[in-house]
């Protein structure tokens, strides 16, 4: 049964979740959410940090 | 086969594994290449910042030239603006091509508990009943922390603070916040009850690391429950030669995350690290991107 389960192909999942990753990066970027991650990224994180 | 020649193989194999361990320095310097940050005290404010590194490292890491992935989907989700295309992609791209890789061989958290991990203190093992229960911990943490809290419970959109940052992450007080501080003492000024409690965190996470194989990984680490969901599919995949194995187990007493490697060797506990592969004495055990029939399954033995 293992074997089995190791021979599954997972190959439709496997470029299934890639072309969606893809794309979710493309809309990502379309949005320019980017700059949303940018304007955090760029300033120290107090919380982060531990001192709130 | 001769001893002499699964010597040989288990040489080989040990290499290999010396080379990911090379392979956990360079990512470390990679993603915390700004020397200047721990000179000055400050962090980097490049325009690379927009990216996500695929590991957890804090983006107010001074060397950090990248965005942490964790805090960035929890801004994202909090700014309730938008669903999370940019970063949830960058995650699921890193997932499926590498699965729980990205923790064996990329993490800087991952390394620094590898190598406390070394020091020679007597060595525990967490009872199986509690382990196999807690290492569901880590999903409850991704699931409330990173995704369910900023999504519903945030009163004002945009106003996020990145709760498992803020709570429960101990890479950003030893990478971000001791460096910081250690260079800037208007920050140590700054430094209250918070902080006593993420030193409290941190400081039981590296004594754990001491007794139990990586233990934030285990129990805690919500980027290491993402990446997980995706071992069983991801390009880069273990594998295990039914013909060449012999049911030593040596694989599975060596493996660090106690994955029973000749049952589900795919297990989304499995981090990658290559020991199972270093120590097999008949080379059963490979490593491969999906579609590549490369050549470091037996090649010593045919």
């Amino acid at each position: 049964m293992q074997r089995d389960k190791e021979k599954t192909d997972f190959k439709a999942v496997r470029y299934g979740v890639f072309v969606i990753s893809v794309l979710f990066i493309g809309i990502g970027i379309v949005n320019q959410e980017y700059w949303e991650v940018l304007q955090k990224a760029v300033r120290i994180c107090l919380e982060c940090i531990g001192i709130g | 086969m001769s001893g002499m020649h699964r010597d040989r193989v288990g040489e080989k194999r040990r290499k290999k594994i010396s080379a990911q361990r090379i392979l956990q320095v360079i990512a470390v310097v990679l993603v915390n290449g700004y020397m200047a940050g721990f000179r000055e005290g400050r962090i980097f404010a490049g325009r690379s910042k927009a990216f996500c590194v695929p590991v957890l490292n804090c983006y107010s890491c001074p060397g950090a030239i990248g965005a942490c992935p964790i805090g960035a989907l929890q801004t994202s989700i909090g700014s309730r603006r938008h669903f999370p295309f940019y970063v949830l992609g960058t995650l699921m791209l890193f997932g499926v091509i590498l699965g729980r890789a990205v923790c064996g061989l990329l993490c800087p958290f991952g390394f620094i508990q590898d190598l406390l991990h070394k020091i020679p203190v007597p060595k525990c093992k967490v009872p199986i009943r509690i382990d196999r229960v807690a290492r569901y911990i880590k999903y409850m943490v991704l699931v409330l922390a990173v995704f369910l809290i900023p999504a519903l419970f945030v009163a004002e959109p945009g106003m996020i603070p990145p709760y498992f940052c803020k709570y429960i992450c101990p890479a950003g007080t030893l990478e971000g916040g001791l460096p910081l501080m250690a260079a800037n003492p208007l920050l140590r000024e700054l430094a209250g009850a918070l902080f006593t409690w993420k030193m409290l965190v941190l400081v039981l996470v590296l004594a754990a690391s001491m007794l139990i194989h990586r233990p934030f990984c285990r129990y805690l680490c919500p980027l290491g429950a993402f990446y997980s969901l995706f071992n069983r599919f991801s390009f880069y995949q273990m594998h295990i030669n039914r013909q060449a194995c012999i049911g030593c187990r040596k694989c599975e007493r060596s493996c660090p995350m106690e994955v029973e490697v000749t049952r589900d060797i795919n297990s989304p506990e499995c981090i990658r690290c290559g020991k199972c592969r270093a120590v097999c004495p008949t080379g059963a055990i490979s490593a491969e991107f999906a579609g590549t029939r490369r050549a470091l399954k037996h090649l010593d033995i045919e």
